[in-house]
């Protein structure tokens, strides 16, 4: 194991792919230019910078997808895939069905959302239920440096269009990487924590938020498992159902605003799938419906704390008894 | 680990997009009349069909065939087409099986899509007819990633993105530029200018006359041709291909045109100026070549009835093999989302 950050173990994943296969290449905003390891080792035919121009990057991957290569892509902050959206969700998530299965779309596309830099709502918005609901897509949040890493190298070896979210607030955190190959494949929840009272289930910054919800909860007595999605489509349907008819008990914790937001999907797939051993209703502790704001102590209120979570628990168990 | 070469990378991936069914040679007089004939006849078809009710509708290019024939004509077998909603005549002249076509317009089985696309998104990638997108612009937003492709893996075709001069008018249209020749990608930008745009005119969209006075500002070469006369088109196509070889920079050339039918069938163009419209008319690329081939080309009425005739026969097959087609599964719904 070595301790890196979250940037570093994604720089590791791009160069061990750019160097496995010849077909790799990264390019988007700034990527010569903030990656210049990788400029270094791999040239600027297969680092390149562009315009800022998100429409024309994306839609330049998901063509250059389908006839060969496999880019990776950057376009920055997740606000600006709406530039994106045609490229991505009507070309890179469609056109393989209309052509009746003619074409692939190995492709990631890289984006930054989330509190942390009081960057405001067009820098910061968590939409990563958009590309949940749009179909032909893959999406992918992890929460840790060897997450990234592992989920990073998948991603680039799908044959499939991924949307790799990066949460702001993660970027610079520390954390134990393996030595060696590192895969961590798409559509696999992981169990953050070990419970037998309480589900929660979450994804990105709100993970370890989860976590140390879950320490206060067993001061308490109150035994919470912590499942961190890791992929949000294909979600890990199986392991949060496990889960839930063994605990009896699930919150739904993410930054995202609430309204159908990937909250609603788990909370309705525990409603359809494990309704009978539920003990108390599924609850929600999220983001609002409001676009993230700038200010430092009003972006952190938009962020599910540890309170929140813990008091959404209690009340929870509290049904119980 | 299992490290793949750069070479075997790009073989592989070449193997994967060379164009692999027959791609036929339209380099004379009386093939290029067939083919034009073989679109129009095609286009009608569907048209009186979907006119009649029952029958998916269709965006058709009649009396923009010459613009079709004349480019596709002058591509090589390594060259890659991208195409839009308006797309029979870039496939048909690129040897697509109008059977298979309407089949897909129908959308039964035999269609090339497996009768997911319907009239709208037709690709043939054994054809080299690839990501056809009916989003307005779509295709300038791919073009660049295919010649990214095509020169980063050291094949040698050109991409060929025809787009109408209302998908000049997304932003798309100028990333797309700017960045092939940023990046000096061998793409042959085909502007099919016809008057329309859905359903408004030209010249309410916007000022000026020529799409092609667009390529300048970022650097791309340029020309305008008359896109109903389809010798000129492939002289000029032959002259945009031979300089996008010699400079390694892409090309805009802006075909003058007309749609003579409406933007979706059926229409009855209530819309469109009546003397405007019979102006056109009257330089139908069809007749022009017809009766250039009468004057000059040692052609006869009879060998024209001739070509007629083996058209219609073709179009007849065509239909009665996509009316035949079975209907596609209901489980064939789910599959082809994810590779």
């Amino acid at each position: 194991m070595t301790t890196i950050t979250v940037y570093d173990a994604m720089a590791q994943a791009l160069a061990e792919e750019m160097r496995r296969d010849a077909r790799v290449l990264m390019f988007g905003e700034g990527v010569a230019t903030k990656r210049a390891e990788l400029l270094a080792e791999f040239g600027s035919t297969r680092v390149r910078n562009t315009p800022l121009a998100e429409g024309i990057i994306a839609g330049t991957a998901v063509g250059a997808a389908a006839t060969g290569l496999r880019p990776v892509i950057d376009l920055l902050f997740a606000p600006f895939l709406c530039y994106a959206m045609d490229e991505l969700v009507n070309s890179a998530g469609k056109l393989r069905y209309l052509s009746g299965g003619q074409f692939e779309f190995p492709l990631v596309a890289i984006a930054m959302t989330g509190a942390g830099w009081a960057v405001g709502s067009q820098h910061n918005h968590n939409v990563e239920a958009w590309f949940a609901h749009a179909p032909g897509l893959k999406v992918v949040m992890p929460s840790n440096a060897a997450d990234f890493k592992g989920l990073l190298k998948s991603a680039v070896r799908d044959d499939n269009p991924v949307l790799f979210f990066v949460d702001i607030g993660l970027l610079y955190q520390p954390g134990e990487v393996p030595d060696g190959e590192t895969l961590v494949p798409l559509g696999q929840a992981a169990i953050a924590r070990p419970g037998q009272d309480v589900t929660l289930v979450s994804y990105a910054k709100t993970v370890p938020v989860c976590l140390q919800a879950a320490d206060a909860l067993a001061a308490e007595g109150i035994a919470a498992e912590v499942i961190d999605l890791r992929t949000i489509k294909p979600l890990d349907e199986a392991m949060v159902l496990a889960s839930a008819r063994r605990t009896g008990r699930v919150v739904v914790v993410h930054e995202a605003s609430r309204t159908c937001g990937v909250g609603a999907e788990v909370a309705a797939l525990v409603a359809e799938h494990a309704f009978d051993s539920l003990k108390a209703p599924v609850r929600r502790v999220t983001g609002p419906d409001a676009p993230p704001p700038a200010s430092y102590p009003l972006e952190q209120a938009f962020v599910p704390g540890v309170d929140a979570i813990a008091e959404a628990v209690r009340a929870l168990v509290r049904k119980l008894h | 680990m299992n490290p793949v070469s750069p070479a075997a990378a790009a073989r592989a991936a070449a193997s994967a997009t060379t164009p692999s069914a027959v791609i036929p040679r339209l380099d004379q007089p009386e093939a290029l009349l067939e083919a034009m004939l073989l679109i129009r006849a095609y286009e009608l078809r569907l048209s009186a069909r979907s006119a009649q009710g029952g029958t998916p509708s269709t965006c058709t290019a009649v009396g923009q065939e010459a613009a079709a024939v004349g480019v596709v004509s002058v591509l090589t077998a390594d060259d890659l087409i991208l195409t839009n909603h308006r797309s029979a005549g870039h496939l048909l002249a690129r040897g697509a099986d109008p059977g298979r076509m309407m089949a897909e317009v129908l959308g039964r089985r035999d269609g090339y899509c497996k009768g997911k696309s319907g009239s709208l998104h037709i690709s043939v990638r054994e054809l080299g007819v690839v990501l056809t997108s009916t989003i307005v612009g779509g295709e300038l937003s791919l073009a660049t990633g295919v010649a990214l492709s095509q020169t980063m893996l050291g094949r040698p075709g050109i991409v060929a993105c025809f787009f109408g001069d209302g998908a000049a008018g997304e932003g798309i249209f100028h990333e797309s530029l700017n960045l092939a020749a940023v990046w000096k990608l061998p793409i042959l930008y085909v502007c099919e200018n016809n008057e329309w745009q859905a359903f408004v005119h030209r010249r309410e969209t916007m000022v000026g006359e020529r799409i092609a006075a667009r390529a300048a500002p970022y650097g791309i070469a340029s020309a305008t041709v008359d896109g109903n006369d389809v010798d000129a088109v492939r002289t000029a196509a032959r002259a945009a291909i031979d300089s996008i070889r010699d400079s390694g920079e892409p090309f805009l050339l802006e075909l003058l045109t007309y749609r003579l039918r409406g933007h979706f069938e059926p229409d009855d163009q209530a819309y469109v100026n009546a003397a405007e419209l019979a102006a056109w008319q009257a330089r139908d690329p069809i007749e022009r070549l017809k009766a250039r081939l009468l004057a000059g080309g040692g052609f006869t009425t009879g060998d024209l009835n001739g070509i007629d005739a083996r058209v219609n026969a073709r179009i007849d097959a065509a239909m009665a093999f996509a009316e035949a087609s079975p209907w596609p599964d209901t489980s064939d719904l789910l599959t082809d989302i994810y590779a």
